[in-house]
């Protein structure tokens, strides 16, 4: 099976499904989830065959155009092969959940696809070009669905959309322009050994002059909107409540991971010592990122834009957990070494459960919608608890794990942040425990008034979850719980390839 | 078997010429044929050059008494571009294919031009290039001035002037340096080799440079372009901007860099921060790359805004040359054929399949009309046309800009930082015009029945199809697996810069 070029086959299954979906109009929803379920299999067979000792295996390389440093080198760690899983588990969901397209399915669901070859593409990239060629690819569906399916004010909300993020890929280009230019490679292995040794920046320095630390800049922004990180995330709060809410899904449980993934796999890796440098401000931002994104999510009214800024402050615990743990350890310090070991097992599965969790938060609200003909404020439900007691227990786990119960999937990963921040910084860790505060009050509130309290006229006689919706969600609550309480399953395999990357990263 | 494609397209001319009128069916399919035919020249000669270094196809004594010679030759570089000027023939045709006024001529006209354009890529003598690059000239005034719309005589005419005194200045420079040489050969190779003097090269180069500058739409000598394409059919705007423009970019380096090689050396003192012809000559293409962009971005008249689109994307042809190293120059080149087969493209939307049936262009009144519902072939082309355009991954253009930008970093970081302001403007301005003509909300989606039943366009034909996926496929192509062409452009352009014409 070793000849098996699986990655390629994992990215180009949807490309072949899109196609066949855009072909096949009204049935394209079952293509669809035909391709899903089997990129989500095929993703699973990645993870089962990861490299023991947490390095990058399944390695494709071939020559690609030499002259520019372009090569096909794919490749995924334990890191990666998470991604690939969370991003197919999120679009499975995402189709799953759309199953009202009336307006051009094959399109939408050809999207969706074409989506998802993005992602997969992107978590398996291990060369400059290639990344960034599915990097943009994803913005282009992501785009056109807010445009075409989203709200009333989709038009504004997307064109926001697609020039933020396009405006941080320019900056993204520069600064590799910048390093290929120095070192006449693109590839993130390459570059990463460079970087350790710290040949990388002494060649930039030659080549271009003392520039390292505004390339570095040019790559965190890049990948700042994409998280987001304040005060680059104004776009978000449009974007995620103008789109239909599958396609929130995607936005908020892969897409955004992209950014972070962004982060570990190329800003820290490349430019771990200029972070360094500027660790303290970056720590502001992200703990701003923590704590602002709680605040705003508990003024909203509007439950699409709660959980949108709910997703801002999640992600700044992965920021906050990031930019603590880059600081120089001395060799032998073995605590400083467990804390950052720590924080990096909790940014990944933060990653990962934030994936779900919120992809779930927003498949709640498209149900609810649905059944109320459009309506998604706080104030419009209530008492919800009577007439939907199945709806209304499974969104309860679903809210709690956002809250970070203990014994749910949010937990074992803020858990492993503070545990490790604490030690490193330990005032951006206690200013983000307000943030774990407000986020608490907000879901509280989110649960009060919608399913206890009065029922409103337009509750009375909400259907409960039927059959089939139980069938689609049952899954998903039960990873939640799994990962709760298990969180052993996903850190076993993440786990080396934390020590893996912290080994070659050099502060 | 290359210099067929010359021969063919001027003997297409002459039988379209003398074919009865009357019989446009006849013409089209012809004319057709004979492009196809060319474009299948173009891929044997590309294909069977590969790995190869300059081919001379013909030499025959033309003027002995002046050793002009009939010396037609190809190497990596013009390879490339007869395959460009080939696929953008046949693209051509079939994005013609309703026009219904005098068919023969249109036709002849056309093939006159693809025969003028396939003859300068190919001609290895000066005399016998610039004899082919005159020819061009005439096709596109009457192509213009016959079939254009807006304001066509005008435009026709400023297009023609600007060729001619364009010419004028390249042949001033030719004459003197056949003068200078005194080795009684025209041949590119000889006088690349004749050891001109460095004083006399000082000033022949930027008159040379310049001539063929205007035709590739350096600024300020650019206005021609926008005006010229506007007012062309559409097949014409498709080789202008797709070809065309081209020639003055291949005559800038072919002749302009190859022959005066130390015209390019600094001066030896600076002038407002330019110390040589090459600081001028890049700050004027990094000018044209942001000025053309600029102005793209507040057009109301869609084709406006592709035609000064393409002075954008030629600045970095031109800012590509200027960085005299491989990697720039070889970017140049590659945009060329990329620039060659998105304008193309976009012209082709823009002015065949939205124009021949909205009967506008301007954004104002195409907002109104929901294209991307009722034209949804038409949107979606323009979607990937745009994204090429705008130099995404993927894309021929992305990999080509990239080049002529490392190449540009190597010489001067501070043209890279003005043409990635380009480059945003460029993301900018495409967008708006995909927004503004065909995913406008402007009215709402209610009226799009009633205007449907008001008036019903016309539905997709077979040929603008075939020219999209072409087109657009060979983009695609180019950009994920750019080393098609790399690998034969590489080497030319090493020639070329270490040998002067090789």
């Amino acid at each position: 099976m070793n000849g098996i070029p699986i990655l390629t086959l994992l990215t180009v299954l949807p490309l072949v499904g899109a196609a066949i979906a855009l072909l096949s109009g009204r049935h394209a929803r079952v293509v669809a989830l035909t391709t899903t379920l089997s990129s989500l299999a095929l993703a699973l067979v990645v993870w089962t065959r990861l490299p023991a000792n947490g390095s990058i295996g399944l390695v494709e390389l071939h020559q690609w155009a030499p002259t520019l440093g372009i090569e096909y080198h794919l490749g995924v760690d334990g890191l990666g092969a998470l991604m690939l899983v969370l991003s197919a588990i999120v679009t499975l969901m995402s189709v799953d959940a759309a199953h009202r397209v009336h307006h051009q399915p094959g399109l939408y669901f050809g999207l969706v696809l074409l989506l998802e070859a993005g992602l997969f593409g992107s978590f398996t990239a291990l060369n400059f070009f290639h990344w960034f060629l599915f990097w943009e690819l994803c913005l282009i569906p992501a785009f056109f669905l807010i445009k075409l399916w989203g709200g009333a004010r989709r038009g504004p909300a997307a064109t926001q959309f697609f020039v933020y993020t396009m405006a941080g890929s320019v900056a993204l280009l520069v600064a590799f322009l910048a390093v290929f230019v120095a070192t006449g490679s693109m590839d993130f292995p390459h570059l990463t050994l460079l970087a350790s040794t710290g040949e990388l920046e002494q060649m930039i320095t030659a080549h271009l002059g003392p520039v390292t630390l505004w390339l570095a800049i040019g790559v965190l922004a890049g990948f700042a909107v994409k998280v987001p990180m304040i005060p680059f995330h104004t776009w978000l709060p449009a974007a995620y409540a103008e789109a239909p809410s599958p396609v929130t899904m995607l936005l908020t449980g892969a897409m955004s991971k992209m950014g972070v993934y962004g982060l570990l796999r190329i800003a820290i890796p490349l430019f771990g010592a200029q972070i360094a440098q500027i660790r303290t401000p970056l720590l502001v931002l992200a703990v701003a990122t923590v704590v602002m994104g709680a605040w705003a999510a508990a003024v909203q009214k509007d439950l699409k834009r709660v959980f949108a800024y709910m997703s801002v402050n999640h992600l700044g615990y992965c920021l906050v957990g990031i930019f603590a743990l880059a600081v120089p350890v001395a060799v032998g310090d073995k605590g400083a070494l467990a804390s950052q070991s720590a924080a990096l097992n909790g940014v990944i599965l933060q990653m990962f459960n934030h994936g779900v969790t919120a992809a779930a938060l927003f498949w709640f609200v498209a149900i609810m919608q649905f059944r109320t003909g459009g309506h998604r404020g706080i104030d419009d439900f209530g008492g919800l608890r009577k007439p939907a007691p199945v709806l209304a227990g499974l969104m309860g786990i679903a809210l709690f794990s956002s809250l970070g119960l203990p014994g749910l999937n949010g937990f074992p990963g803020e858990f492993l942040i503070f545990r490790g921040t604490f030690p490193l910084a330990w005032v951006a860790a206690t200013v983000s425990v307000l943030g774990l505060l407000v986020t608490a009050a907000v879901i509280l509130t989110v649960i009060q008034k919608v399913f206890s309290g009065p029922v409103p006229e337009r509750c009375v006689g909400f259907p409960d979850l039927h059959h089939g919706e139980r069938m689609a969600l049952a899954p998903v609550i039960g990873l939640m719980l799994l990962v709760g309480i298990l969180p052993q399953l996903i850190v076993a395999s993440v786990n080396p390839t934390v020590q893996n990357l912290l080994a070659h990263w050099r502060f | 078997m290359l210099a067929w494609t010359i021969y063919l397209s001027f003997a297409g001319t002459l039988v379209l010429a003398l074919l009865p009128k009357g019989r446009p069916a006849l013409a089209r399919w012809l004319a057709l044929a004979v492009a196809v035919a060319g474009l299948g020249l173009a891929v044997q000669g590309f294909v069977a050059g590969m790995g190869q270094g300059r081919i001379t196809i013909v030499d025959l004594p033309w003027v002995p008494s002046m050793g002009v010679h009939f010396l037609l030759a190809a190497d990596g570089i013009s390879r490339v571009l007869v395959l460009l000027t080939g696929l953008a023939a046949v693209a051509g045709v079939l994005f013609s294919w309703n026009i219904e006024l005098r068919t023969n001529e249109f036709f002849a006209f056309f093939l006159a031009l693809i025969g003028g354009v396939y003859g300068v890529f190919l001609s290895f003598d000066l005399f016998l290039l610039f004899v082919f690059y005159e020819v061009a000239i005439v096709p596109k005034y009457f192509l213009i001035a016959i079939w254009g719309s807006t304001r066509r005589e005008y435009a026709a005419m400023k297009l023609a002037l600007y060729s001619f005194v364009g010419s004028a200045m390249v042949l001033i420079g030719l004459l003197a340096a056949y003068a200078t040489a005194g080795s009684h050969s025209t041949g590119l190779v000889e006088l690349a080799h004749a050891g001109l003097p460095v004083s006399f090269q000082m000033w022949c180069f930027p008159l040379v440079f310049t001539g063929f500058a205007i035709l590739a739409g350096m600024w300020p000598f650019h206005t021609w372009a926008p005006t010229g394409h506007v007012a062309a059919p559409t097949a014409a705007s498709m080789l202008l901007a797709g070809v065309v423009m081209k020639l003055g970019a291949y005559g800038c380096l072919r002749v302009g860099i190859a022959l005066f090689p130390y015209g390019l050396d600094p001066w030896g003192f600076s002038f407002a921060g330019l110390g040589s012809w090459r600081d001028v000559f890049a700050v004027l293409a990094v000018v044209g790359i942001v000025y053309g962009a600029l102005v793209a971005l507040v057009q109301t008249d869609f084709k406006f805004v592709i035609g000064y689109s393409s002075v954008s994307h030629m600045g970095f042809v031109l800012l590509g040359l200027m960085t005299l190293n491989q990697i720039g120059v070889t970017g140049a080149v590659l945009q060329m054929f990329s620039h060659g087969i998105i304008a193309g493209l976009l012209f082709a939307i823009v002015g065949r399949i939205v124009y021949d049936r909205t009967h506008t262009r301007q954004f104002a009144e195409l907002e109104t009309m929901h294209l991307s519902k009722r034209l949804p072939f038409a949107a979606w082309a323009f979607v990937i046309a745009g994204m090429a355009s705008m130099g995404l991954p993927g894309f021929s253009g992305f990999v080509a800009e990239l080049q002529v930008l490392v190449g540009a970093w190597k010489v001067n970081p501070w043209w890279v930082a003005a043409a990635a302001v380009g480059i945003v403007v460029g993301v900018a301005y495409t967008w708006r015009a995909l927004q503004k003509a065909f995913f406008s909300d402007a009215l709402p989606a209610a009226h799009i029945l009633e205007q449907e039943q008001a008036h019903k366009f016309a539905a997709i034909t077979w040929p603008e199809v075939t020219g999209v996926v072409l087109l657009g496929g060979v983009s695609l192509a180019v950009g994920l697996y750019p080393r098609i062409l790399l690998e034969t452009i590489e080497p030319a352009v090493k020639a070329l810069l270490a040998g002067g014409g090789q």
